[in-house]
């Protein structure tokens, strides 16, 4: 089977207030259509890894290699270029453009990609939202919709691009129960469905154990 | 790869957003440009006016015959005193005629120049205006008055009768409205004039002078050169001043040199003779740019704090953009994509309000008896001063974007999306 990611000896320091080691010596691989989930306790580095994996931070040390490529020392603009095609990112909290309808919040990543024209862009959207059942909220304001909702638009925004891995920080952090029961679907479904890598980092014990891998992570190891 | 359709369609969604900011930011510039179409356009009038006041009666050369002492004493020309060191009090003028020595001929030369429009004969002298038991001092100038009117534009300042009257009536005179008024005199009338000499004549009043300088319009008329020929008994070769128009005034002061060492007469050209008009010119200028730009700065500064607290506020949106695969460019392109709306809206709207308001002043009837030839306020509209505003509103609306848009383009997304 083909690997997605894979890091290789990442060490990350902070300097500030002391210096100190968040990330030591993380080496894994995920796997084409493999849906990985992250564990461990608060502070162990779960995010600081995952900002690092998605080439949003490139202050740290080792090798990172998306599709075999080494990207890792790539510059900012090529960085930019690989995280809008191949990475979809769901945070923890639904990063939405509120002053931006539904429909144009999941299209701007395909429009800044610019593979495909405004209205085939516009039918992926609408396809995307159809998929998450919220199909009927594309021209409404992100701002007017509820927090389940908006964390839906986020996954159908990540997914726009069909992007080789998607990755998510505790996605179902703020949600309540049901809603987060119906995000973890969704990713299983796309996971199975449509073969997508899925890397999630979650508290959640039993959203856990329904996934393929479980990487387990403490003071900044993996263990 | 620049997209600027997404990049403009999220500029125009934050300024539509926050319109009540962007109205302010766009009416700030809009008010520099408009300010400065306004002022410069009234002020380049108001020069016009001015230069034309004095310099469009004003000969572009002048060349008369000065009374001056000998620069050269017989003593410094004699060789047995060379080595001598010598003193010569009270130097006087050696008595000289005002008269120009071959008069007719150096016309003849100047006209056949190719740089000279014309060169126009007066013969200038002080005489008496005499009506009733009053008795005023002044300047009687003989004049060619058609040609006056071509080249110096006499007939602007004639109020009432005309150059043609004047050169069609033998013995009459063109009188200054200050002396009319003095005199309480009326077109029709005779007035006595009185050389130096003594003698009376009297003269035919066809119209009235007004230049505007009222020191002027007290002594000065106007008669045909013959008439004057004829009150001062002279032959009519006599000519005191000659008058050169040129085709570029630029030429004037070479040729006014050259004249000088030709003829050995005095030649003062226009721009020695009326230097502090070109210094009052340069100061209204100046004030009019001080002004501009000062409103401008203060517009670029409204649009800085605007964009500052924009970005501010926009920091989520900064990063979700950059997570989704934005580049810091294309952030910063956004932002200043935003300040060069507001600078081109503006700038726009400033053109057309400073248009507007310098046309508008262009009507209002601005009447005074100093200036005969105005009627309304000058206005000096020119596509030149639109081209500047905009460059001004384009410049400084950059410059104000371009700060907050490096800080926008340089905001890292982990910082941001870690402080949630
Ligand atoms: N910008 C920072 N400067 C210094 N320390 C930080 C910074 N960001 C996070 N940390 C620290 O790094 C550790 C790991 O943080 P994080 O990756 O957010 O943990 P997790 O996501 O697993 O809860 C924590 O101890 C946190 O306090
Ligand atoms: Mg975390």
């Amino acid at each position: 089977m083909d690997i997605v990611l894979e890091a290789k000896h990442i060490d990350k320091y902070f300097k500030k207030p002391v210096k100190f080691q968040v990330l030591k010596d993380i080496n894994f691989q995920i796997k084409t259509g493999e849906f990985t989930s992250i564990m461990g306790k608060s502070g162990c580095g779960k995010s600081t890894l995952l900002y690092i994996l998605s080439t949003m931070d490139t202050n740290y040390t080792g090798e990172l290699y998306l599709q075999n490529q080494l990207i890792t020392g790539k510059d900012a603009t090529h960085l930019s270029y690989l995280r809008n095609k191949h990475i979809g990112f769901v945070f923890q909290f639904h990063y939405l453009l509120s002053e931006f309808t539904v429909l144009e919040n999941v299209m701007l990543p395909a429009k800044k990609l610019a593979e495909k024209s405004v209205v085939d862009i516009k039918q992926t959207a609408q396809n995307k939202l159809k998929m998450l059942n919220i199909e009927h909220l594309a021209l409404k304001k992100a701002s007017q919709i509820s927090g389940g909702e908006k964390q839906r638009v986020a996954i159908a925004r990540a997914l726009i691009n069909n992007p080789s891995i998607i990755m998510g920080d505790e996605p179902t952090g703020n949600l309540d129960s049901h809603n987060a029961e119906n995000v973890f679907s969704i990713f299983k479904q796309l996971s199975e469905e449509q073969g997508l890598s899925l890397l999630i980092v979650t508290h959640d014990e039993d959203f856990a154990k329904k996934t393929d891998r479980i990487l387990l992570m403490e003071d900044g190891k993996m263990l | 790869m620049i997209n600027w359709n997404i990049i403009l369609s999220i500029a125009k969604t934050h300024l539509v957003t926050k319109l009540r900011q962007t109205l302010v930011a766009t009416l700030g510039v809009t008010f520099g440009i408009g300010s400065y179409i306004t002022l410069v356009s009234f002020m380049t009038g108001l020069n016009a006016m001015l230069d034309d006041l004095i310099l469009n009666q004003t000969p572009h050369i002048h060349i008369y015959n000065e009374i001056e002492p000998s620069k050269d004493q017989p003593v410094s020309i004699y060789d047995d005193f060379a080595s001598h060191l010598n003193f010569v009090r009270s130097i006087k003028p050696k008595i000289s005629q005002k008269k120009i020595h071959n008069a007719l001929p150096i016309i003849d030369y100047l006209e056949k120049d190719k740089d000279v429009l014309g060169a126009l004969p007066q013969v200038v002298t002080q005489i008496f205006y005499i009506a009733g038991s009053i008795e005023l001092g002044g300047n009687l100038t003989g004049i060619n008055p058609l040609e006056e009117s071509k080249y110096f534009n006499l007939e602007d300042y004639i109020i009432e009768g005309s150059a043609e009257t004047l050169e069609n009536t033998d013995n009459g005179i063109i009188l200054g409205i200050g002396i009319a008024k003095k005199m309480a005199l009326n077109v029709g009338d005779r007035i006595q004039i009185s050389p130096i000499s003594g003698d009376f004549f009297p003269l035919k009043i066809v119209g009235f002078y007004q230049s505007g300088i009222s020191d002027l319009d007290a002594i000065q008329s106007f008669t045909n050169i013959s008439t004057v020929q004829r009150i001062l008994g002279e032959a009519n070769n006599y000519i005191t001043d000659i008058n050169v128009k040129l085709k570029d005034l630029e030429k004037a002061l070479p040729m006014s040199q050259l004249i000088e060492q030709q003829f050995g007469l005095k030649a003062v050209d226009i721009k020695t003779a009326n230097a502090q008009f070109d210094t009052g010119t340069d100061i209204r200028n100046l004030i009019t740019y001080a002004v501009s730009i000062t409103l401008l700065i203060v517009a670029g500064f409204g649009i800085y704090n605007i964009l500052n607290m924009l970005i501010y506020e926009k920091m989520n949106d900064i990063a979700i953009l950059k997570a989704t695969g934005f580049s810091g460019k294309d952030v910063q392109l956004i932002f200043m994509s935003q300040a060069m709306i507001i600078g081109i809206l503006g700038g726009l709207l400033g053109l057309l309000i400073g248009f507007g308001l310098a046309s508008f002043i262009g009507t209002i009837p601005f009447e005074t008896e100093a200036l005969p030839t105005v009627d309304t306020y000058p206005i000096h509209l020119q596509p030149s001063y639109f081209i500047i505003g905009f460059s001004f509103a384009m410049v400084s609306t950059f410059l104000a974007g371009y700060l907050p848009s490096r800080k926008a383009k340089k905001i890292d997304p982990v910082t941001i999306i870690r402080g949630q």
